[in-house]
């Protein structure tokens, strides 16, 4: 079994984590604050890599990332395989990462469309034109979950997940355990 | 003494004519199940009630909504197997449909979320289909979303067998073809005499069929399956 390698360096190394929002709205971070003064706990036993609580723009080796939103956009796309290539765990965290979420609920209009209404045709703050600063990374035509492009190790539900969820999946994986959320923890809203 | 049949090794009585989940709901005992609704006569549509039937040759699956009890029948209901099945069929109707959660008046009421819940749908696994499900808003008290619709056909049967009004009709072909039709020249809601006391208005197991002014009443926390699971709640009376 993998139990015994797993749970040996817990004691002796901390754990590497990043985090990370691509569509999304950063509430699942926010949630994840809410596990409130349970992070100086989680701080005893894991560090941060990239994530917004550190501020490093590029992730080094991880042993978790955790993920929130989908993909709208291709540098959504570039941070995920990022992600994907350093961590060796990787978690879904939240609806949007799940399954798009509230942005893919544009994925039945079409993106020019959407576009030309937003800021073309509608009275709005930037008449006239649509953004194509080459800085800005190009929407892709659907949003995505994030499972479609890279292979996902666990997801954990939630608009946004509750604090005491993410807890539980934290836990859980730092002692070794495959993570489970009973009634009341599991929700997709 | 009634005669009985085995569920999951329990002894489930029942009357002759009854059905496997007839006779298990009657018992208290949960068989998930999303087109069945004990009011009606079986769909038998949407498969997530499939159970195994162990006879001399291993085992048969089949709908426990439609097949009839029978004495001394062994029956496997909530097994590894059969969850499994089952979770993947409900993966199936989540990515082909647009089940938003977070934005569903039916969100904590919803038989096909407290559904996925029990059965532990952690994510839709396969890709999504975002098929294109414009909405019916023409009706003045009642709203049709048919983006989280499941083809169970319970409002097809409600409005014919109990409202009399035949408002509602399954039609086309394929996965994004099918679908639920309006029974009007226009084919919108508001050109029917649907009501919104129908019998039909109140029988969706999802967030199609809802009354309008009157979503969100009940604050989270205190909807029905964040109280409990669905499969607590056999005994309360189905919506």
């Amino acid at each position: 079994m993998n139990a015994p390698m797993n749970a040996a360096p817990v004691a002796t190394k901390k754990l590497k984590v990043a985090t990370t929002s691509l569509a999304g709205c950063f509430g699942c971070h926010m949630s994840f604050l809410d596990i409130d003064e349970r992070i100086l706990k989680l701080l005893e036993l894991v560090e941060f890599d990239r994530s917004p609580i550190t501020d490093i723009k590029h992730c080094g080796p991880c042993d978790l990332g955790l993920i929130e939103g989908g993909l709208c956009n291709a540098e959504n796309v570039h941070v995920l395989r990022e992600f994907r290539s350093h961590c060796k765990i990787l978690v879904a965290v939240g609806a949007c990462a799940i399954n798009g979420g509230l942005p893919a609920q544009r994925n039945h209009l079409d993106l020019r469309d959407i576009l030309e209404e937003v800021y073309q045709t509608e009275a709005g703050v930037s008449h006239g034109h649509i953004p194509n600063d080459p800085e800005l990374p190009l929407p892709l035509n659907k949003v995505h979950p994030i499972h479609e492009v890279v292979k996902v190790d666990y997801f954990l539900p939630g608009c946004p997940p509750p604090a005491d969820a993410i807890w539980k999946l934290l836990t859980d994986l730092l002692a070794g355990r495959t993570p489970t959320l009973g009634h009341g923890l599991m929700h997709y809203d | 003494m009634s005669a009985t049949f085995q569920l999951d090794g329990e002894d489930i009585p029942f009357t002759p004519g009854q059905t496997i989940m007839q006779a298990a709901k009657a018992a208290g005992v949960y068989i998930p199940h999303l087109c069945w609704h004990p009011d009606f006569p079986a769909h038998g549509s949407c498969k997530l009630c499939t159970v195994k039937l162990i006879d001399a040759h291993g085992g048969r699956f089949g709908s426990s909504c439609t097949m009839e009890a029978q004495a001394g029948m062994s029956i496997e209901n909530r097994t590894a197997e059969l969850d499994d099945k089952r979770r993947t069929l409900l993966q199936m109707f989540f990515v082909e449909g647009n089940h938003f959660c977070p934005s569903c008046e039916k969100s904590g009421n919803c038989v096909l979320q407290a559904t996925a819940y029990e059965l532990k749908m952690m994510s839709p696994h396969f890709d999504m289909f975002y098929p294109d499900r414009p909405v019916d808003a023409s009706h003045p008290d009642v709203l049709l979303d048919f983006n989280r619709c499941i083809m169970c056909s319970l409002c097809v049967t409600a409005s014919r067998d109990v409202d009399r009004k035949n408002v509602f009709a399954m039609g086309g072909r394929g996965i994004l073809g099918r679908k639920i039709h309006i029974n009007s020249e226009s084919g919108r809601l508001a050109d029917t005499d649907f009501a919104v006391t129908d019998r039909a208005a109140n029988i969706c197991p999802v967030g199609v069929i809802l009354t309008k002014r009157k979503g969100f009443a009940v604050p989270i926390g205190e909807r029905r399956y964040d109280k409990a699971p669905i499969s607590e709640q056999v005994k309360e009376p189905t919506a």
